[in-house]
């Protein structure tokens, strides 16, 4: 489960924020603290993960300290679907 | 002739007991806080007071690096009251480099020369990082000392003892480039602007601003905080970075205290129409608004329309949409729309503009194009478009923009080189190209090689110059350039590098290395970055990179590969 919301998430970020399809993130890869994730990218992620995965994340949560890998995005998604 | 001390002391005696505050901060997961005249005087006196206990003398320039809150308000104003010559500094941000962030603030130093730097304790040792010895800062001042239980007493105050054609305040952009060239405005100017400004505006007591801009740029700054505390019309501001994060924000900010006008980028209307969720404006009410005032990037009529189609059920009029053209050296504001009707819109052949660089009407149903006017000049500006050789245009031709005013500025400070290129013949030379139709201004390119990032203005040479920084590619074999993003309503920063492998591999891993190192130490967060093999890039007979044409190169392989 946790593969597939990693991977879905990953071909996003690859794709739209990135712009590089064929980049591969590693699930250990800081996104925000490393800069590979802006601000304002930030918020598509978050609208992204909740259409997707039909979970809330709230605008106090979009740092570093909340999620900055793919492995704590995902297990925050897990939660939530709970 | 009047200076800002003496406007602050006037709207401080009629305003003792106000019902209404000059200030309203806001901030992420707390309550409000109101400042009123008084409180911001009291507040901005004890700054003055630990000014003259550091010994900065009026004329002195002071720097603030301190974020969104009570301190960076009083400092602003407490540095005018006692004479001295504020300019604000962005803070240290997550993703740049601190040591990016003190070399950039080691240029400003050297350039501006400031007597002072006021910032947070805990910032204190960075700050104190990017100095030398025996440069011009005598005190790092941070806001845990500033003096307590100071009266509130005018005549003591050296700031009015200033004239009003001496420099009030300096205006810096980001970067390398930006941070040399500080834009230095007396306080005779501002008030021209603020006179004609509000006139455009009919901007009256019964109008309430409300901003999430940054303070270190020019539509912050003037029209999201000097004009409204100077003109004694409440501002409601928050910090850009709650707003990033929660752009719903602003929308029940104008809800809950009826704002009347607020400025905002282009990229602005799109993120906000794009990004902001129905669960988060229940109940909002946008009817208030009198003007949305588009700014600081070429404005789009589509991103008007998604904005307005995204809010008008929460009683947003489309006539409240305007536009206006505007630049720290004239102020702010050079044009604005006229309020109550939608801006002008010119319809033109599309091919004649991109090609033959003319304004035609469109026939026989070929393309065209929608161009919408930044609206007229305010009563104090002069506006004409001239040819390379300075001579003035007929309607409808397209060339550099120039413009006279009664508030421009006083000169780059310490720059009298810049100062003295801006001109030609008593006009100032903007840099942007453009064309006059009916006396509307259009704004049609750039004339310098700026990029517009979401309202930030960067320099691709700053750019390439930290492109070179990265292992693998050589000096000289890097450009950026600026590429329009329709959904994001701005421009996004391209970077081509040119490496001496076709391996893929390594030219991805450069690829990274590019994209981590431009975001931690520019203004912007790097996305589009194309690593080419040798003889990629274009090079003039110079030696010097041709932007353009590698642009066309660019997007001549993109449009291939779709």
């Amino acid at each position: 489960m946790t593969d597939t919301i990693i991977s879905n998430i990953e071909s996003y970020i690859a794709a739209q924020i990135l712009k590089q399809p064929n980049r591969r993130i590693a699930s250990d890869e800081s996104l925000i603290s490393s800069g590979l994730i802006d601000s304002f990218s930030l918020m598509d992620l978050a609208l992204f993960v909740e259409d997707t995965f039909g979970v809330r994340i709230e605008d106090t949560e979009l740092n570093a300290n909340t999620f900055d890998t793919l492995t704590q995005l995902a297990s925050l998604v897990e939660s939530r679907r709970k | 002739m009047t200076t800002f001390p003496d406007r602050l002391k006037t709207l401080h005696a009629s305003r003792r007991t106000p019902d209404r505050a000059a200030v309203y901060l806001q901030f992420s997961g707390i309550e409000d806080l109101p400042i009123t005249y008084d409180q911001l005087l009291r507040g901005a006196n004890a700054y003055a007071s630990t000014l003259v206990r550091e010994g900065i003398k009026p004329g002195e320039v002071v720097i603030l690096i301190l974020q969104h809150g009570e301190d960076l308000v009083y400092a602003f104003w407490g540095a005018i009251l006692h004479g001295a010559i504020p300019s604000i500094m962005p803070f240290l941000t997550e993703k740049l480099s601190p040591e990016r962030y003190r070399a950039d603030l080691s240029a400003l130093v050297s350039v501006t020369k400031p007597a002072a730097i006021i910032t947070y304790p805990e910032f204190a040792g960075e700050v104190r990082a990017a100095l030398q010895d025996g440069d011009s800062v005598g005190s790092v001042i941070v806001t845990d000392q500033i003096e307590q239980q100071t009266n509130l007493d005018f005549n003591a105050l050296a700031g009015f003892s200033r004239n009003a054609e001496d420099i009030v305040l300096l205006q810096h952009s980001s970067g390398t480039t930006g941070l040399q060239k500080g834009v230095a405005l007396s306080h005779q100017a501002v008030f021209n602007q603020l006179n004609a400004y509000g006139q455009s505006l009919s901007l009256d007591e019964n109008d309430v601003i409300v901003s999430w801009l940054p303070l270190y740029h020019d539509m912050g700054l003037i029209a999201g905080f000097i004009m409204p505390v100077l003109s004694g019309v409440p501002l409601v501001l928050m910090s850009p970075f709650d707003w990033v994060r929660a752009p719903y924000r602003l929308m029940q900010s104008v809800s809950k205290y009826h704002g009347t006008l607020m400025w905002l980028p282009n990229f602005a209307y799109n993120f906000s129409a794009q990004k902001i969720r129905d669960r988060h404006i229940e109940g909002v009410d946008l009817s208030s608004l009198r003007a949305i005032i588009n700014c600081s990037e070429p404005v789009r009529w589509e991103s008007h329309l998604a904005f307005y189609e995204r809010f008008k059920s929460y009683g947003l009029k489309l006539e409240s949409l305007q536009t206006s053209y505007a630049m720290a050296e004239n102020v702010f504001s050079v044009t604005q729309s006229p309020l109550g009707s939608v801006p002008v819109a010119d319809e033109i052949d599309r091919e004649a503009f991109m090609v033959e660089r003319v304004v035609k009407s469109p026939f026989d149903g070929r393309p065209s194009m929608r161009m919408m006017s930044s609206g007229r000049p305010l009563a104090n500006v002069k506006v004409k478009i001239v040819n390379e050789q300075g001579q003035g245009l007929p309607e409808r031709a397209i060339g550099e923009i120039a413009l006279q005013s009664d508030c421009m500025l006083n000169g780059y400070y310490n720059r009298p080189d810049l100062s003295e290129k801006a001109f030609l013949d008593g006009w100032y030379l903007t840099g942007d190209y453009g064309y006059i139709s009916n006396g509307e201004v259009f704004v049609s390119g750039r004339k310098k090689d700026m990029i517009i990032v979401g309202g930030k203005n960067v320099y691709p040479q700053d750019l390439e110059m930290l492109t070179y920084e990265v292992p693998g590619v050589h000096a000289g074999r890097s450009v950026a350039f600026g590429m329009f993003d329709e959904t994001q309503g701005t421009e996004e920063v391209v970077i081509l590098a040119e490496v001496d492998s076709e391996d893929a591999d390594e030219q991805q891993k450069v690829a990274d290395a590019i994209r981590l190192h431009v975001t931690k130490n520019s203004a912007i967060a790097l996305r589009y970055v194309k690593v080419v093999g040798p003889k990629w890039i274009l090079k003039t007979s110079s030696g010097k990179t041709a932007r353009s044409a590698n642009k066309e190169k660019f997007l001549k392989e993109l449009e291939v590969s779709k």
